[in-house]
């Protein structure tokens, strides 16, 4: 009897996860750097409002997949990529696509905090001045401090905007390039390992962020840590040699895995 | 015997010494290793160095003091007669008595005999042998010239015995502290350590003195000359060295570095935004294979010496402009008078912009290569394009050291010489148009220096002054592009 009503409760969850609709769906897609092929034949969708997080260990393809999804691949020399990924319907691979257009729809963060070597405010503002997202000055003003609240940095700095965004604290930095990617409204979020250079405080902080900003984005995380995984991500993909080797609900995942090397990697046994 | 064959002796022994020290550093440790407090070779290099290092100070010291001994002992031999003269005739009685003893030991006797009966038969015999004499030498200065020959001789065979048996007692000791618990690796490091600091303060010295020997000569410039003249005197007209004092002429510095800076000005026109578009396509755009053919290129232009540059201002670019400007004014007016002169300022400036440019695009070229790819990346990961990247985000992070970089190559457009002889002419004007000739302060201490002259006088002394100047100059410049490289890297990391 307790076991029909997990199963049903299961079902139930699939039904209303698979209601959810499909933000970006890669389809065979393999990467190759120069003769080493990095990714293998990877299917992965990835769903609206939704956190997925990428996991594996070192080496697994996670960080390339992530990279395919706004073509940031592309400014690596000897790049390639085979399959087909879509972004609403529209592959992005197409040569009609303006590369540039839709790293402007999908954001990224990275791995250490990279803001530009300028002041707070003008970090936030590259994004809207060069898609010339704000009429004016005062528009301008208002979408910085919409930004920087929505990264939970607004108390933070709203009295030093022009000091320069390398003087802050390595958390903090993170969540400016948070809010960076944020002020151009992107419609999906790609974050690699964003807390892997920051203390627990700030890993935190990051994490509620995310959470947060599911509301409004969709968004795709790598990262290392398993409870990160947990805590933030509804979807969780397991990458392993460069497969895809499970995709699941994040707490199916995390409890009762399809996969033997899910549980090994969850578990702890390598990696 | 010689200095040479002294150096080659005490090495040779450095090197049984190293052998020896090796040796008995293993024989000590009985096969382990492990029992030495450093690896065998360092204790063969300890000994060498004890035993190489204090003979090598031994003939440094001696080969410069005792010239000095020698040669006061031989002026004390001169008779009184030449004493009583005047310093600088007793120099030059000493400079014959140094010719001669160079070439007494080539005579043979019967030679020395004649000579030493006829003083006057001097001349012809020492010429037969290669060597001039100035004038009637006193017989005198035979006996002084043994002398001179004998105490040298006497001296080098001193300094022969007693650097050998330091070298070799050095090496006896240095082997009889070799033990076991002998920190040898931290002695011969910190040898290594002093040469280091050594070669480094023979460049700081050397620029010392430099400025020392230049700010002296200058000196006894501004003693004739006043200052004020020469800094704002707008003439610049010299006269002839030999003219005698009372016709000094003028020494006005402003036309030539008037005619510094507008050449100057024009240079890093012609190779800023060149050399910087060729750094930018190169750092951001170019195929790794086009870099890897062009980037070489490029810095073969720098390899070309300058007098080539000059050459092709001379033939090529100068007639070139002087046609153009004849075609053009004959397609205005009608008259077909050229308008830019062969030498003149703007092809001056151009080639020499065209010998700056590898120097801008290689050093900007690194820098911004140096700019962090994560700072690439934040770009074009929120939808920048390529150049927006490099306007916004590249060159802003990269401009402290681009700005270091273009001071740097204004410094060597300033100090540069041939171009501007060639291409510019050597005629000092004060006037603003660029298709005249102008000429430069090097050019100057060039014109100034060349041929025959003594070193006494304001139209050679006033090199001395323009360099000085010029150094300041050039140091300023590169004081300033510090401060800006500093400055701004405060901000930016």
């Amino acid at each position: 009897m307790n076991i029909m009503t997990e199963a049903a409760a299961e079902a139930a969850l699939e039904k209303k996860m698979n209601t959810v609709p499909l933000k970006m769906v890669g389809k065979d897609v393999s990467v190759y750097y120069g003769e080493k092929r990095a990714l293998f034949d990877v299917n992965l969708d990835v769903r609206e409002n939704t956190v997925t997080a990428l996991i594996g260990p070192s080496g697994c393809g996670k960080s390339t997949f992530l990279r395919t999804l706004n073509r940031m691949n592309d400014t690596i020399g000897g790049c390639r990529i085979t399959g087909t990924i879509t972004l609403d319907g529209e592959d992005i691979y197409d040569p009609s696509i303006d590369v540039v257009e839709l790293r402007a729809r999908v954001g990224m963060v990275f791995q250490k905090p990279n803001p530009f070597p300028k002041s707070i405010y003008e970090n936030v503002a590259y994004g809207p001045r060069i898609h010339g997202l704000a009429r004016n000055k005062a528009d301008l003003d208002v979408l910085v401090e919409q930004s920087l609240q929505r990264a939970g940095l607004w108390n933070e700095v709203k009295d030093r905007l022009h000091e320069s965004g390398t003087g802050l604290s390595g958390g903090q930095q993170q969540r400016l390039c948070i809010a960076r990617a944020v002020a151009v409204s992107p419609e999906v979020i790609l974050m690699d390992e964003p807390c892997s250079a920051l203390d627990p405080i700030a890993t935190a902080k990051v994490e509620e962020l995310i959470y947060e900003l599911r509301s409004n984005f969709t968004i795709v995380i790598v990262t290392h840590s398993m409870q990160q995984a947990a805590r933030v991500s509804q979807r969780t993909a397991m990458f392993h040699l460069g497969n895809l080797v499970e995709e699941n609900d994040t707490d199916k995942m995390f409890t009762n895995p399809d996969d033997q090397r899910t549980q090994d990697y969850i578990m702890g046994r390598f990696g | 015997m010689s200095t040479k064959l002294l150096l080659a002796i005490l090495l040779a022994i450095t090197a049984v010494a190293f052998a020896l020290g090796r040796m008995r550093a293993l024989s000590l440790s009985g096969g382990k290793l492990s029992t030495l407090h450093s690896r065998p070779n360092y204790y063969g290099a300890y000994v060498a160095l004890v035993s190489f290092l204090p003979p090598l100070l031994l003939v440094a010291v001696w080969l410069t003091v005792s010239p000095f001994n020698v040669n006061s002992a031989v002026r004390d031999s001169f008779p009184d007669s030449v004493k009583a003269q005047s310093s600088a005739q007793q120099s030059l009685a000493f400079g014959m008595v140094s010719t001669l003893a160079q070439g007494l030991p080539m005579l043979s006797e019967d030679e020395l005999a004649s000579i030493k009966q006829d003083p006057a038969r001097l001349q012809p015999v020492f010429a037969g042998k290669g060597l001039a004499i100035a004038a009637e030498a006193q017989p005198y200065m035979l006996d002084s010239a043994a002398t001179l020959n004998a105490m040298r001789q006497r001296s080098q065979l001193a300094l022969v015995t007693v650097a050998i048996a330091l070298a070799i007692a050095g090496a006896f000791v240095g082997l009889r502290t070799v033990a076991p618990q002998l920190r040898a690796r931290n002695k011969v490091e910190r040898v290594i350590l002093g040469s280091l600091v050594v070669a480094s303060s023979i460049a700081i010295l050397t620029t010392v003195g430099i400025v020392a020997s230049m700010l002296s000569e200058s000196l006894r410039f501004f003693s004739v000359v006043p200052a004020s003249e020469f800094f704002f005197g707008t003439v610049w007209d010299p006269r002839f060295a030999g003219a005698g004092a009372s016709s000094a002429g003028q020494f006005g510095l402003i036309p030539l570095l008037a005619g510094t800076l507008y050449i100057g000005l024009v240079a890093m026109l012609v190779a800023v935004p060149v050399g910087l578009f060729a750094a930018i396509h190169m750092a951001e755009y170019a195929t790794p294979r086009m870099r890897a053919i062009a980037k070489p290129l490029l810095e073969v232009l720098a390899g070309i010496p300058t007098i080539v540059y000059g050459f092709f201002a001379l033939v090529t670019v100068g007639p070139f402009l002087r046609d153009i400007s004849a075609s053009l004014n004959g397609l205005a007016t009608g008259n077909y008078t050229s308008f830019i002169q062969a030498q003149s300022v703007l092809t001056a400036g151009i080639v020499m912009g065209i010998m700056l440019i590898p120097y801008v695009s290689s050093l900007s070229d690194d820098i911004i290569t140096a700019v962090p790819r994560a700072l690439r990346d934040g770009s074009l990961g929120l939808g920048a394009t390529r150049s927006e990247t490099i306007k916004r985000v590249i060159l802003p992070a990269a401009l402290p050291g681009i700005v270091g970089a273009l001071l740097m190559t204004a410094s060597r457009a300033i100090g540069e010489t041939m171009i501007v002889v060639l291409a510019a002419g050597v005629a000092a004007r004060m006037q603003l148009n660029p298709f005249e000739p102008m000429t430069t302060v090097t050019v100057k201490i060039v014109n100034q220096l060349t041929g025959d002259l003594e070193f006494t006088s304001p139209q050679t002394l006033v090199a001395f002054a323009l360099g000085i100047t010029l150094f300041c100059i050039t140091l300023a410049l590169n004081i300033y592009a510090l401060y800006i490289v500093r400055k701004y890297r405060e901000q930016y990391e």
